[in-house]
């Protein structure tokens, strides 16, 4: 099968539940309802053979509502199609379904977005820190949390500073200028 | 004896015997049979294993005993980034480590974080442990490696290691030939 029988098979089924569909560069993306993941998921899995999870990542749209996207990058090994599957969790709910006993690959990855993001599974086996250690009050991957960190307590060790940014960070401007110009080792606050 | 000579030997009275200090001895002893800690957290790691390989062969300096068991280990080498979550098992693996120790911070990351100015980095082990030797680079050379370990060496040598190691029994000595 190609990807367009897949694709028809699996809009046969939920087609009603299916928000707006993307199609870029031969590859499908579906955003859904986060109450239909599982449900979806499962028939990705077991009917349409999409048995390898690539990866599972978060985008935190700052100033949206809602303000998570978790966005799923599935495989089919025996079609070797791509398909994409998006949901938004608002940043109130903070918490949506574990799809880790679907395909058990999901477990870090479903860690390392609590982790970054904030953003709770519910009903993941073991849901704790995978990067930062187990205590630290933050989620740093979201866009209102400092490149140079917050103050934080590490029990029995240390306490955490601020990073010394010494007029960073250096994070390169879209513009037309020349590089040295869109990516200089320090910018005034103007810019 | 001149006091920056650590042995004197005359072979015309003294026949098989050496006069030195008691801290000469032990800091002879123990600089020339340094057991190193591999804490290997980034590329300084292989840096550190390209020094304990044949081209520059740390075993010309008595360290080529890399132990995985901090209990049986001299100087703890830091070889790499160190995260925050690592810090907590790198203090408590240099607390494992018995007396006497020392530590050498090896590259630019383990001195002061590095090029890594982020909120998940040590911005340098000597926030932590007590660091003897900063070993500049990123990644430094085996040379300079070896160089931080030659002064690491020198440094051991003018310790005052019995004091240092039995203070109350020095004391004693002390007040017994005043």
């Amino acid at each position: 099968m190609n990807l367009s029988e897949l694709v028809n098979s699996l809009e046969g089924v939920f087609g009603s539940r299916i928000h707006t569909k993307t199609e870029f560069r031969g590859e499908t993306s579906y955003t859904i309802a986060a109450n239909d993941l599982r449900e979806i998921a499962r028939f990705c899995r077991d009917e349409l053979s999409f048995d390898y999870l690539i990866d599972v990542t978060s985008i935190d749209n700052f100033g949206e509502v809602p303000r998570f996207e978790i966005v799923y990058h599935l495989y089919s090994m025996p079609h070797a199609v791509h398909l994409r599957l998006k949901l938004k969790v608002p940043e109130e709910v903070g918490a949506m379904d574990t799809v880790s006993d679907i395909w058990p690959t999901t477990n870090w990855h479903e860690r390392e977005i609590y982790d970054m993001m904030g953003i709770k599974f519910n009903g993941h086996p073991d849901l704790r820190r995978i990067l930062m250690w187990d205590g630290y009050p933050f989620f740093p991957l979201r866009k209102d949390f400092p490149l140079e960190g917050l103050p934080s307590e590490m029990p029995d060790v240390a306490f955490t500073k601020v990073t010394p940014l010494e007029g960073g960070p250096f994070v390169t401007v879209p513009s037309n200028a020349t590089s040295k110009d869109r990516e200089p080792r320090a910018r005034s606050p103007e810019l | 004896m001149p006091e920056e000579r650590a042995t004197a030997y005359d072979s015309k009275i003294e026949g098989n015997v050496i006069f030195t200090r008691f801290d000469a001895a032990l800091n002879w002893v123990r600089k020339n049979s340094l057991w190193p800690m591999p804490m290997g957290l980034a590329c300084c790691a292989i840096e550190l294993m390209a020094a304990a390989a044949s081209r520059f062969d740390i075993a010309r300096f008595g360290a080529e005993v890399m132990r995985f068991s901090p209990r049986q280990c001299d100087v703890m080498i830091v070889a790499g980034t160190v995260t925050y979550k690592m810090a907590l098992a790198v203090k408590r693996i240099y607390e494992q480590m018995p007396e006497p120790k020392w530590v050498i911070a090896m590259g630019a990351c383990a001195s002061t974080g590095g090029m890594y100015r982020s909120y998940a980095v040590l911005q340098g082990i000597d926030q932590l442990l007590p660091v003897d030797v900063y070993v500049s680079g990123c990644p430094p050379r085996p040379e300079a490696l070896l160089a931080g370990l030659m002064k690491l060496q020198e440094k051991i040598s003018r310790e005052q290691s019995f004091r240092n190691q039995k203070p109350e029994l020095a004391e004693k000595l002390e007040e017994a030939l005043a």
